[in-house]
């Protein structure tokens, strides 16, 4: 049976979208700084990391769904979920995985291409945060942890900040809130050694991939493809 | 060995009683802590979640400046362990990065060639200096107090180390070879929320609050840490997590450093004390080591 596949607005069945590809060529791309980034090929779906995840309840998208939508060719519904910034980073899921795969460090992947990206869900500051973050090491050399907190609420709205205001006073007559950031000496050495670094960041020659393929199932992939250049389905 | 030390930027503000407690616990063991002059942040998880080289590189500036000094690094906040300990371990593992991030180190006069230990203070006290030394420094016994050990999640797990990714025993061992009674504490290494106190705060309260809840089921005492995040989100957040709950803790969270320092005759001051926001009671702690 021939398909029209221009009607259907398709170039062929399973070819992702050309903002998929570019997702998926700029992960794959974190993926090698990973070491034994590639094992998430070897994903079996058992679902171990999410049975062991303390924080999975809040999630919109399961860690195993994370390594389902990436087989499937769909990162982009990943990094419009609230997954990747409800991960706390306790590094549970890639303790037990059976297959070895780094599913933190993937998560943290994700993280950095949406932020680089700008795609986040909607109406969802929590990025913010790391932001300020940065901020305060590029400014200072060291984080600032009283100006972080009061920035990142007032960002994130003044009732949260009213909410924080007990604790905040607590600290202050213990003793232990520091009003004063504190500027290290090599200030002009780390802002070279940074912005060396985000030139040089890993620029790694690749192809943009066509299809959702590298993941699992080698071989059949291989023949999906053949049949599907071949004009496919008869 | 000569040790060098990394306070990191907790430590300089709302962990001061931390500093002070592993500077105590060194110098009365009788161990040198150098600083190394002129460190800067770590880049912690936050900056890992926004660029990768560029985290790398602020971290090994701190390790190049080590390497320059010799010996190795003492790191006590339990995520500047884990991060430097990372940097350490991907650059060996992928020479592209550590080309990278020497290009980046060279344009501000450094260089880092991979090899300076990472330590934390935990590891170092009981497999350097050795529980039968610290025994013999014994002031006060711990016998009649019951502890509970929290490990959480940075020391042990994301860089293989010197414990049990999963069920870590260095601090129950220690402790209990001090007299202490270690507490039935199964949430000993989960996560206590970590940033999710400030991101999602609905969730951070309700991990923080099964581990206190855990501790108290089980009669713990205090409960005794290795991280400065762990620590505020155990100690400072139960007044929000009461508020949340209807619950009633006021359970003390120690430095682990806290409790042997005071173990090994440090007084109060030594100890930074009096930044706790509940400390064990005045008559638990004057009742421990009568003995000795």
């Amino acid at each position: 049976m021939d398909v029209d596949y221009q009607a259907l607005k398709l170039t062929q069945p399973g070819v992702m979208p050309k903002s998929e590809r570019e997702l998926r060529a700029s992960f794959l791309a974190q993926l090698e700084l990973i070491p034994g980034g590639d094992k998430i090929k070897a994903c079996i779906q058992c679902g171990t990391c999410t049975g062991s995840c303390p924080v999975s309840y809040a999630m919109d998208i399961s860690p195993r769904g994370v390594m389902a939508l990436f087989r499937a060719g769909d990162i982009e519904s990943i990094l419009r979920s609230r997954t990747i910034w409800v991960c706390a980073s306790c590094y549970v899921c890639t303790t037990r995985c059976p297959s070895g795969i780094k599913i933190t460090d993937i998560l943290y992947a994700l993280k950095r291409i949406a932020m680089d990206k700008g795609i986040f869900p909607s109406r969802f500051p929590v990025y913010a945060l790391s932001e300020q973050f940065v901020k305060m090491v590029n400014k200072y050399g060291r984080n600032y942890e009283l100006g972080l907190v009061v920035r990142f609420n007032l960002k994130t709205g003044w009732k949260k900040f009213l909410e924080m205001a007990p604790l905040g006073w607590k600290m202050f007559r213990h003793g232990r809130l520091a009003f004063k950031p504190t500027r290290i000496k090599g200030l002009e050495q780390i802002r070279k050694i940074i912005s060396q670094a985000e030139k040089a960041s890993v620029a790694i020659e690749r192809e943009i991939p066509e299809y959702a393929s590298p993941v699992g199932y080698g071989v059949m992939v291989e023949v999906s493809k053949d049949a599907n250049r071949a004009g496919g389905g008869d | 060995m000569k040790y060098l030390y990394y306070p990191g930027c907790s430590l300089e503000s709302q962990a001061q009683a931390y500093d002070l407690s592993v500077k105590t616990v060194f110098r009365l063991l009788g161990h040198d802590l150098q600083e190394i002059e002129d460190w800067n942040c770590c880049g912690a998880t936050a900056y890992m979640s926004v660029k990768e080289t560029v985290a790398f590189s602020i971290s090994a500036r701190n390790l190049a400046l080590a390497e320059k000094l010799g010996g190795e690094v003492v790191a006590p906040c339990s995520s500047c362990f884990t991060i430097l300990t990372k940097t350490n371990n991907y650059l060996k593992k992928n020479p592209d990065l550590k080309e990278l991030v020497n290009q980046a180190l060279r344009s501000g006069g450094l260089e880092y060639s991979g090899n300076t230990p990472v330590r934390h203070p935990l590891d170092v006290l009981v497999n350097d200096v050795g529980v039968e030394v610290i025994k013999l420094q014994l002031k006060r016994e711990l016998n009649g107090l019951k502890i509970a050990p929290y490990y959480g999640c940075q020391l042990v797990r994301p860089e293989r180390g010197f414990d049990d990714r999963e069920f870590p025993t260095t601090m129950d061992d220690l402790f209990a070879q001090l007299g202490a009674e270690i507490a039935y504490f199964p949430m000993k290494a989960r996560c206590c929320g970590g940033m999710l106190m400030s991101t999602f705060p609905e969730v951070g309260l309700k991990l923080s609050k099964e581990i206190l809840e855990c501790a108290g089921e089980n009669e713990a005492d205090v409960i005794i840490t290795t991280c400065p995040m762990c620590h505020i989100n155990l100690e400072a957040y139960q007044g929000r997590i009461n508020l949340k709950f209807g619950t009633d803790f006021k359970t003390p969270v120690w430095y682990f450093t806290q409790l042997l320092g005071w173990a090994l005759g440090a007084n109060e001051e030594e100890l930074g004390l009096k930044y706790n926001f509940v400390n064990i009671s005045k008559r638990k702690l004057s009742s421990l080591g009568v003995t000795a």
